[in-house]
């Protein structure tokens, strides 16, 4: 046990959906490091791409003519908020992986205006990852990266890029942005992987 | 000042050249307080052990209550790596969890836990050569006093300007300090804008912020300038959006948000 605050009391929670160091917020915060990008849905695609130069790529209308999901997930920002039941309409990446070769082990999403953030692709794939359209079932809003975000819900949010453009398959686990500025490689929040 | 700072688009990835973070929790003790408005206060500590930090960081804080409870948030340094200290600045949130006991309840000779200092991506560093604007909402404007005082502690030349936007005089975090640097620094320029009320003999009447009133106080767009945004989220929203707008370049501009509202952090 760490320092005892004496007089403080804390709100308890024993919600067992909360991860370590988590609390509950009913709002939804916006976190992003630098103005939201204007993305039209007629300049949108989706691409993803392959080590041995595979690109496969799908226009807005083509990737809305792909089965659609409701997902109702817990979402776990870094920062100590955590958003329970959120609801989302998308394409699972296991759709988007069916004619995808590879044998890579990790992926890079690119964002349109540059982000990016590097997710094993284990932790892609085998229903636990989706690029979502809709949240609470209405379009995403551009401050939440709309037109469309990558979900990965099991993972800090930052991993879950918004205004998704792609995802690069790579051999090696490349940091992306928060990775390179002191943020986890991985960011598991049930081991509180946070910081490196 | 509780922070959301996460995630998501910015530029390039870049290399690593902060210090290293570090994941161990290290025990703080309360040397010194400020009362710097009715609701917040600037909180001194000294921490053994501690490296130093970039100006813009953040560290977390661990409460923990006799039964073993633990709460965890996020503040911005107001202090630079030069002092003796460090301080955080709080703003008490009014649903907060952890915000009132440490604007209220805390005093010096008290002991508690940080981790870190954080984050690489929203920092400035004395070698950046670039002209600085700093654009505060609220408490937004404690990482840019980080900042700052930073840039007054070196020999960096590069101008300096921050605006601050607030609600009234009262309301101000670093009032004094702020009012000197900006009487007696020739690289700092502060511009206010009072959005309830203004001080006396005021040359305009309280307004929100517009896209006008904000681009006729900061620096035009050039290409070596670095702008930092940080406020409540609507606030650095609308702001980015403002500047994109007007010209400036995404690359150029890095914002930072903090809840304002109950719950967030």
């Amino acid at each position: 046990m760490g320092i005892i605050s004496s007089g403080f009391r804390g709100r308890r929670s024993e919600n067992p959906a909360l991860p370590p160091g988590q609390h509950e917020t009913q709002d939804f915060p916006v976190l992003t490091a630098g103005p939201a990008p204007l993305i039209p849905v007629d300049e949108w695609e989706f691409f993803i791409t392959a080590e041995n130069g595979q690109r496969l790529s799908w226009s807005w209308n083509e990737f809305m003519a792909l089965p659609q999901e409701e997902i109702t997930k817990d979402i776990h920002c870094v920062t100590s908020w955590s958003k329970l039941g959120t609801v989302w309409r998308g394409v699972s990446l296991d759709t988007l992986f069916e004619n995808v070769e590879t044998t890579s082990d990790f992926a890079t999403a690119h964002s349109f205006g540059g982000y990016t953030t590097n997710v094993p692709l284990w932790d892609l794939l085998g229903g636990k990852a989706w690029v979502v359209w809709e949240f609470d079932h209405v379009p995403l809003e551009r401050a939440h990266g709309g037109p469309a975000r990558l979900l990965v819900p099991h993972l800090y949010f930052w991993k879950s890029a918004k205004w998704i453009h792609g995802l690069e398959l790579t051999g090696e686990d490349v940091p992306g942005f928060w990775e390179s500025n002191g943020y986890h490689l991985h960011g598991n929040p049930w081991r509180e992987e946070r910081y490196s | 000042m509780d922070i959301i700072f996460t995630a998501i688009r910015g530029a390039r990835s870049g290399t690593r050249e902060a210090p290293a973070v570090s994941s161990v929790w290290h025990v703080a003790e309360v040397v010194g307080e400020v009362r710097e408005n009715a609701t917040a206060r600037t909180i001194r500590l000294r921490v053994d052990g501690l490296m130093g930090h970039l100006a813009g960081q953040h560290i977390d804080i661990r409460l923990t209550a006799d039964d073993g409870y633990t709460a965890i948030r996020s503040y911005s340094v107001a202090s630079t790596s030069e002092d003796e200290h460090l301080e955080i600045t709080v703003d008490e949130l009014p649903d907060g969890e952890v915000s009132p006991y440490l604007v209220r309840d805390l005093t010096v000779g008290d002991r508690l836990e940080i981790r870190g200092p954080v984050g690489g991506w929203f920092v400035w560093r004395p070698s950046n050569a670039n002209r600085v604007q700093l654009i505060g909402g609220g408490s937004g404007v404690v990482p840019l006093m980080s900042m700052i005082r930073a840039h007054q502690a070196s020999n960096n030349s590069a101008p300096f300007r921050l605006l601050y936007s607030l609600k009234s005089p009262d309301a101000s975090l670093y009032r004094g300090e702020l009012h000197r640097l900006d009487q007696e620094s020739a690289k700092l320029m502060v511009d206010y804008v009072y959005t309830r009320s203004t001080p006396e003999g005021w040359p305009a009447t309280p307004a929100r912020l517009t896209s006008e009133s904000l681009l006729g106080k900061i620096f035009p767009m050039e290409e070596n300038l670095d702008v930092f945004v940080c406020g409540q989220t609507v606030f650095v929203e609308t702001v980015a959006d403002w500047l994109v707008m007007a010209g400036y370049s995404p690359e150029s501009i890095k914002t930072e948000r903090f809840g304002g509202t109950g719950g967030i952090r």
